[in-house]
């Protein structure tokens, strides 16, 4: 009972966690001059981020992914990036591509 | 893809004509993946027997996938909630700069300013890089109502895919849940790589290069700051290189 509690104490504070940021971008994104530099960075931190993340999730992910050998996941990437481009920009096609080098190597290493 | 037409009829139906239309736009593909996603995000929540009613809780509340895993990494390692807070909203920061920016492509003159607070709830990803991508060969009016029906497609299959994740966790072979997890950063990566190619110039491009090179080292100094360190490291490089080009 109490680890439910726990639980779902947790889930509201990260909904807030969560919800925040986005509050704050509306009360400070509706203030600046959508032509202005500080608006052009603030829009360019956004992409900066998101292209961090997307190399710490491939780098350095967390859990179970760890099982998997670096070359393995880049060379996924890899993978998406190349069935992407040949496959006429298909968002699709180069997803697919990605999970099925990670099933592939994964059904080796798991077994 | 087609831009929403400003036309004569009534501002309801045009509203409802770009909500549609931004349904439209996510479903099939994005729906697809993301959904895929959150296949690995109900199959992470059902294989540590967490319930199904928590799952859909946490993607109700607080749609942003990669704080949610870590909401749910933390927990299982016993964690404190204020270690977990911190945490969730460290990796939900982006959402931030993210909401800045499309601000502006949204609002509206006239409309009252609840709307945007209502809408900001859905900003992620994947409706975030469609509409800045997309909203610039729209009526200024129909922007907003694009993106809330893009989000809403995306958000039903992002509970769809979490239902059929926790269900299918035992069922699941290890090595589809981890090729499923792994959708999700391959998904951005060419998402983003998309989203660059309407663009004006290549600041966005920059800053994508830069932020994402940044981050190696970036998480070798401070894996909690990484992401921080390399967006704002990245973005101000990506300015500087807009401020360049402009003088030019």
């Amino acid at each position: 009972m109490s680890a439910e509690l726990g639980l779902y104490g947790a889930a509201v504070a990260a909904a807030a966690a969560t919800y925040f940021w986005r509050g704050f971008g509306v009360a400070v994104g509706g203030r600046l001059d959508p032509n202005g530099l500080l608006f052009e960075w603030f829009a360019a931190v956004a992409y900066a981020i998101l292209a961090a993340l997307v190399v710490r999730l491939v780098v350095f992910p967390s859990g179970e992914l760890r099982e998997i050998a670096l070359a393995v996941r880049l060379g996924a990437c890899a993978a998406a990036l190349g069935t992407y481009v040949l496959f006429g920009r298909s968002l699709f096609a180069g997803c697919f591509a990605a999970a099925a080098v990670i099933a592939a190597a994964a059904s080796g290493v798991l077994g | 893809m087609k831009g929403v037409a400003a036309d004569e009829d009534s501002p309801a139906r045009g509203t409802r004509r770009a909500l549609l239309a931004g349904a439209r736009a996510a479903a099939l593909a994005p729906a697809l993946v993301l959904g895929a996603s959150y296949v690995g995000f109900g199959s992470l929540v059902g294989a540590h027997e967490l319930s199904l009613e928590f799952a859909l809780f946490n993607t109700l509340t607080a749609w942003a996938l990669p704080g949610q895993v870590v909401l749910v990494e933390l927990y299982l390692a016993g964690s404190g909630v204020l270690a977990i807070v911190l945490a969730v909203g460290l990796a939900n920061m982006r959402l931030a700069p993210m909401t800045v920016a499309m601000m502006p492509l949204v609002a509206a003159p006239g409309r009252p300013p609840w709307r945007l607070y209502a809408s900001a709830f859905f900003v992620a990803v994947t409706c975030w890089a469609m509409t800045m991508a997309q909203a610039p060969n729209m009526a200024r009016s129909d922007r907003l109502s694009w993106f809330i029906g893009c989000s809403l497609v995306l958000w039903g299959a992002s509970l769809a895919g979490t239902v059929v994740g926790f269900y299918a966790a035992a069922e699941l072979p290890a090595a589809l849940t981890l090729a499923l997890v792994f959708l999700n950063p391959v998904y951005f990566l060419l998402l983003f790589l998309q989203s660059t190619q309407g663009a004006r110039d290549a600041t966005r491009l920059v800053a994508l290069l830069t932020g994402g090179a940044l981050c190696v080292p970036a998480h070798f100094y401070s894996p909690e700051w990484s992401l921080l360190i390399a967006g704002l490291g990245g973005g101000t490089v990506a300015a500087l290189y807009r401020v360049a080009m402009v003088r030019r």
